[in-house]
C-alpha cells in the first residue's frame, strides 16, 4: 500500500468507529492504527501482531499487543469481547480468509475488513495488455514473492459475505486522489473504479 | 518487626530480615501455619514520595533475593541483565524488592530453619507450602515495607507462577504484572523431571529422612543429581550441542565411568557447586509446591476466573521458542485466560534457541520489550 492510501484507510477506520469502543486490530504492525484510535476516539485498544518487532515497538507506545497470527490465534479470543475487529489490508494474505472472517465477526460485534481490490481497472488492463500478474501500487510485489495469496474482487467480497450470512453496513472506496465516499460495492462501475475498499461488517 | 533494609537513604542495595512475630502468623493453604515468619530480603533504589515506584521480582526455584546485589558468598547477581543501573529495571527509578521465598534456604523461614519448639531444624515436620503461600508472604513484607501498590510483579520461571498468583489474590495491590517463561500449572512432564530429582535426593543414603543436619551429614550426592536432571531440562538440546558437542575431557577414551565428555564434567560442576548453596529439604518442598500449582483448578471456571478481578492489571507475557520446559502453549494458555477476564495484555514469544534459560540471560528483545512494558505504564501511571 502507498502511504496516501494507508492513511486514508485509518482516517475512514477512525471516522467510523464510536468513541470508547473496544477495538482489536488484527495485523496491528507497529500500532499506528491503534495510537491513532486512543488518541482521537478514545478506544480502548488491542493488537494482535505477527512480527516480535512490531510487538515490542506497540509495548513501547504503551500499547497492550499480542504475539500472533490471523489465521491461528483468533481462537484464543472470546465471543463478542469487542465491538470492532480490524483487519486492514491483510485478508488476502490469510489462509483461510472465510474462517478468518467468520473469526472476527465472532470476537467483534462487528469486523472493519480493508482488501486491495483485484477488479480495478488498472489491474484489469495490466493482465490483459500485458498478460503477467499486475503489478500495482496497492499490489506492489511479483507473484513469487507476494504475501497476497488470496487476492480478490470487490463483488467476489460482496458474495461471499452474502454466503456467509454478513450484512455489509458500509463500503468505502480508495483510489487516486479521490476522497472516500459511502457507495453500493455491488455496483460493476464500482469494482472497476476502486483500488482498495473498506467494509464495515456486522452479523445478519 | 526488623526494619533492617530501610526504605530510601541513598537508595544503594541492601538486605535485611523481616521478622514478623506470633501476632501475624502465615496461615498456609496446607492446613498448617507458620508462626514466626522470617523474611529475607534485598532492596535497591529509593521509594519515591507516591510510594509509586515499587518493583517486587519474584525469584525462581533456586534462586534467592540477591537480584541486584552480590550474596555474602560473592556470587554475581543473578538477573544483571535485567536488574541494574540502565536496565529496564533500575535502582535510578524504581525501587527494586527482591524476597526469599517462604521455604527456601537463604533466610526465610523453611525446612532448615530451627523449630522453636525443638531446637532442631524443622526438617520434614516442616508444614507444606503452596506458590499462593510464598505470595501471601511476600504480601506482608511489601505491607510492612508501608507500600499499598506495587508498580510491577516482574518473574520468571517459578517467579512467574508467583506473578500469576498475585494478580489472582491481590489484583488491587498490582499495576503491571511481567510474566515471564511461566506456566499456570505444572505439567505431567514438570511434575515428572520434579520426582526424579526429589527420589535423588532420597534416595541418599546421608538424607536421613531429612534429618541429615542434626546427625551431622548431607545428602550432597542426591541434591547433585537432582541439579543435574533439572540442568538439562532448562537449557534446549541445540544449545547444549552448540556448548559441548561430543568434546572430550582428555584425548581418547577412557573406557570408563569417569567424566570423559565434556557435557558430563560440566553437569557434574553443576551439581557439585549447587550442593555448596541449597539445601535439599529446601529443594523437596519447593518443586513440591511448584507441582502443586494449578491456578485454574483453584479457581471455579477455571484460569479466566482467577484473573476476574485483575482486569485492571497491565499484563506483559513472554516465552521463548525454545524452552521446552515452560513450552509456549504454557503461555498461551495464560494470555487466553487474561483475554478472557478483559485484563489488558501483551504477549511476546521470543525467537531463541537457549531453552527456558533464556531469561536469565541477556536477550536484547526481552530486555527491549520490557524495558518499553514498564516506561510507559510508568507514563500511563503518572496520568492517571
Amino acid at each position: 500500500m502507498r502511504e496516501q492510501t494507508v492513511r486514508q484507510d485509518f482516517r475512514a477506520i477512525q471516522q467510523l468507529v464510536r468513541p470508547h469502543a473496544r477495538i482489536l486490530d488484527v495485523g496491528c504492525g507497529e500500532g499506528d492504527l491503534l495510537e491513532l484510535l486512543a488518541r482521537e476516539s478514545r478506544a480502548d485498544g488491542r493488537g494482535l501482531e505477527i512480527s516480535p518487532e512490531g510487538v515490542s515497538a506497540c509495548l513501547a507506545r504503551g500499547l497492550s499487543v499480542m504475539q500472533g497470527d490471523a489465521d491461528r490465534d483468533l481462537a484464543d479470543f472470546p465471543t463478542s469481547a469487542f465491538d470492532y475487529v480490524v483487519l486492514s489490508q491483510t485478508l488476502q494474505a490469510v489462509i483461510n480468509p472465510r474462517r478468518v472472517l467468520g473469526e472476527l465477526l465472532r470476537i467483534g460485534d462487528r469486523a472493519i475488513v480493508s482488501l486491495p481490490n483485484f477488479g480495478h481497472w488498472r489491474v484489469r488492463l495490466d493482465l490483459l495488455v500485458h498478460g503477467r500478474m499486475p503489478v500495482t501500487g496497492s499490489l506492489p510485489e511479483p507473484w513469487w514473492s507476494t504475501p497476497n495469496i488470496h487476492l480478490c474482487t470487490m463483488r467476489d467480497f460482496v458474495e461471499l459475505t452474502r454466503d456467509m450470512g454478513v450484512r455489509i453496513e458500509a463500503c468505502f472506496p480508495f483510489a487516486d486522489a479521490r476522497r472516500p465516499r459511502a457507495i453500493d460495492p455491488s455496483r460493476a462501475i464500482e469494482n472497476l473504479r476502486a483500488e482498495s475498499a473498506l467494509f464495515l461488517l456486522a452479523r445478519d | 518487626m526488623d526494619d533492617s533494609a530501610s526504605l530510601d537513604l541513598d537508595g544503594a542495595p541492601r538486605s535485611g530480615v523481616m521478622r514478623f512475630g506470633r501476632e501475624k502468623p502465615l496461615r498456609l493453604d496446607s492446613g498448617g501455619v507458620i508462626e514466626s515468619l522470617e523474611i529475607a530480603y534485598t532492596t535497591s533504589g529509593r521509594l519515591d514520595a507516591a510510594r509509586s515506584n515499587a518493583v517486587l521480582i519474584c525469584h525462581a526455584l533456586t534462586l534467592d533475593q540477591y537480584v541486584a546485589s552480590s550474596p555474602p558468598n560473592g556470587r554475581r547477581p543473578w538477573w544483571s541483565s535485567m536488574v541494574g543501573p540502565g536496565r529496564p529495571i533500575d535502582p535510578a527509578r524504581h525501587f527494586i524488592i527482591c524476597a526469599n521465598v517462604v521455604g527456601g534456604c537463604m533466610g526465610s523461614t523453611g525446612p532448615s530453619s530451627i523449630d522453636p519448639a525443638t531446637d532442631q531444624p524443622f526438617g520434614l515436620s516442616f508444614p507444606f507450602i503452596t506458590i499462593g503461600d510464598m505470595v501471601r508472604a511476600q504480601a506482608m513484607l511489601v505491607e510492612a515495607l508501608g507500600i499499598e501498590t506495587l508498580f510491577a510483579v516482574v518473574g520468571g520461571s517459578m517467579g512467574g507462577m508467583q506473578v500469576l498468583q498475585w494478580a489472582a489474590d491481590f489484583p488491587e495491590r498490582l499495576f503491571s504484572a511481567v510474566c515471564i517463561a511461566s506456566a499456570a500449572r505444572h505439567s505431567a512432564q514438570n511434575i515428572a523431571f520434579h520426582e526424579v530429582g526429589r527420589q535423588a535426593i532420597m534416595a541418599d543414603p546421608n538424607w536421613r529422612d531429612g534429618e541429615y543436619t542434626a546427625q551431622g551429614v548431607r545428602p550432597e550426592k542426591g541434591l547433585a543429581v537432582a541439579r543435574m536432571a533439572a540442568h538439562i531440562t532448562y537449557l534446549s538440546e541445540v544449545a547444549l550441542h552448540r556448548k559441548f558437542g561430543r568434546e572430550l575431557q582428555r584425548d581418547g577414551l577412557s573406557w570408563g565411568f569417569d567424566a570423559d565428555f565434556q557435557v558430563e564434567s560440566y553437569l557434574r560442576h553443576q551439581g557439585a557447586a549447587f550442593v555448596d548453596r541449597f539445601d535439599a529439604n529446601s529443594y523437596l518442598y519447593i518443586t513440591r509446591a511448584m507441582d502443586y500449582f494449578d491456578l485454574g483448578a483453584a479457581h471455579e471456571g477455571g484460569l479466566a476466573e482467577a484473573f476476574r478481578r485483575a482486569r485492571d492489571v497491565r499484563f506483559c507475557v513472554f516465552s521463548f521458542t525454545s524452552d521446552w520446559l515452560y513450552p509456549t502453549p504454557e503461555s498461551r494458555a495464560i494470555v487466553r485466560a487474561l483475554n478472557a477476564a478483559g485484563a489488558r495484555t501483551s504477549f511476546l514469544e521470543i525467537e531463541s534457541d537457549k531453552g527456558h534459560d533464556a531469561f536469565l540471560l541477556d536477550e536484547p528483545v526481552l530486555r527491549d520489550a520490557i524495558g518499553g512494558f514498564l516506561q510507559s505504564a510508568a507514563l500511563e501511571r503518572g496520568a492517571s
